[in-house]
């Protein structure tokens, strides 16, 4: 036989309590809390009229820059101050180009000997018909190596601000996908059908120029802007998925090494021999041969690839915040 | 040539007070690639046609479409940003 418990006994277990409260016969709540009728919002008129008063005196004193003296006073002046400081800053300059020795001078500071050594040995020197490329390539070379570095920071600088961040739950992702969408371009018919006809003649002039650096005006830096920018119409003309068939995050990262890295094995000993000239060995050529004056030509298609890089990384960083 | 010169610097200048001028911040871009193209002019007319390209590509193409972009980004445009959505 169980043992028997009396009633009271019987309603304290826990069980009997949970039961009665899962079929609604006793609120738990009923009893143990104190509950307070509600009083209606009472609005004190006097601390109506003092935010009133509040506001009037901000909107009269803060914003309302026409009739506050101060404010008036301080943008007069700032106007007179602007047109004074542009007025002095173009007469400094205006006065400092009146000084300046006449345009080709015999008698110019900037006709010394530098000048004639390259002028007179250039060619013979770098083999690149072009001085100025012979100049930067060969003898400067390590100047346009730093140029390429920066370029390279530059846009390490700009991959770390614009960056969207890829750890992110489903949902956002979709919401992203769709804001990405609202950025790519739509299929306009008359920019695909031009940038048709277009891309592959400014993609041929880019790699002329590149090629032709030691030859003619243009070079490196010049021809790899061109490229870039004939990657960027591409992009706008057919999209990002088009676009990543050839060019990838992964492409840039590799292009943009293998470059600075060959750049930086062929010329970087400059910083330790004090730009002073090391044969390389490679024979210079015919002057006027596209494969002629020695390292010029790698090093003008390096720098070409980290330009053309580096600018369309620029565009899709500040459109998209990825490649 | 020299007058034809003359023409271009003044076109520079006015195109550089124009820019700065201009209530539109569109317009303001359009007016400075114009100032590059003849700023690029220039640079052949001085001899230099290694700056002319340069400036060509990077001062009318990538600058301008960078303000470009940003513009997009900052919801300047506003005609096309209404159309768009």
């Amino acid at each position: 036989m169980s043992k028997r418990i009396s009633e009271e006994e019987y309603n304290r277990k826990l069980s009997n309590r949970v039961r009665d409260w899962a079929t609604g016969e006793k609120d738990p709540y009923l009893g143990n809390l104190e509950v307070k009728e509600q009083t209606e919002l009472a609005i004190n008129p006097r601390t109506v009229r003092k935010h009133k008063r509040d506001l009037e005196f901000v909107v009269k004193n803060v914003y309302n820059t026409k009739n506050n003296r101060f404010y008036k006073r301080f943008f007069r002046f700032y106007r007179l101050a602007a047109i004074a400081s542009c007025i002095a800053l173009i007469t400094i300059l205006l006065v400092a180009v009146s000084y300046l020795p006449p345009v080709g001078s015999a008698e110019n500071p900037s006709n010394n000997e530098v000048v004639e050594k390259y002028v007179e040995d250039g060619l013979q020197d770098t083999g690149a018909v072009n001085i100025v490329t012979g100049m930067i390539l060969d003898y400067r070379a390590f100047d346009t190596f730093g140029e390429s570095n920066v370029l390279f920071i530059a846009t390490c600088t700009v991959l770390i601000l614009m960056r969207r961040d890829k750890k992110k739950d489903l949902k956002q992702a979709e919401a992203e996908r769709k804001r990405e969408s609202y950025y790519e371009p739509k299929a306009d018919s008359i920019l695909q059908k031009i940038t048709f006809l277009l891309f592959p003649i400014i993609l041929i002039f880019g790699i002329y120029v590149v090629l032709n650096g030691h030859l003619s005006p243009g070079g490196g830096f010049s021809g790899g802007v061109i490229i870039g920018v004939g990657l960027i119409l591409y992009r706008n003309a057919f999209g990002l998925k088009k676009t990543e068939r050839f060019f990838t995050e992964k492409t840039y990262k590799w292009v943009s090494f293998s470059a600075l890295t060959f750049y930086c094995v062929a010329k970087s000993y400059s910083f330790f021999t004090g730009a002073n000239h090391l044969e390389s060995g490679i024979s210079l050529g015919t002057a006027g041969d596209i494969v002629s004056a020695g390292l010029i030509l790698p090093l003008n298609i390096c720098v070409g690839l980290v330009v053309a890089c580096t600018t369309y990384a620029f565009y899709s960083l500040f459109r998209k915040g990825g490649f | 040539m020299l007058i034809f010169e003359y023409i271009l610097l003044g076109f520079l200048v006015l195109c550089a007070i124009s820019v700065s001028f201009s209530k539109s911040l569109l317009n303001s871009i359009i007016i400075f690639m114009s100032y590059s193209l003849v700023m690029s002019l220039i640079w052949i007319l001085l001899e230099s046609p290694d700056l002319a390209i340069t400036e060509a590509a990077v001062g009318a193409g990538v600058t301008s479409l960078l303000f470009f972009v940003a513009l997009k980004k900052i919801h300047a445009m506003q005609e096309e940003g209404e159309e768009d959505e």
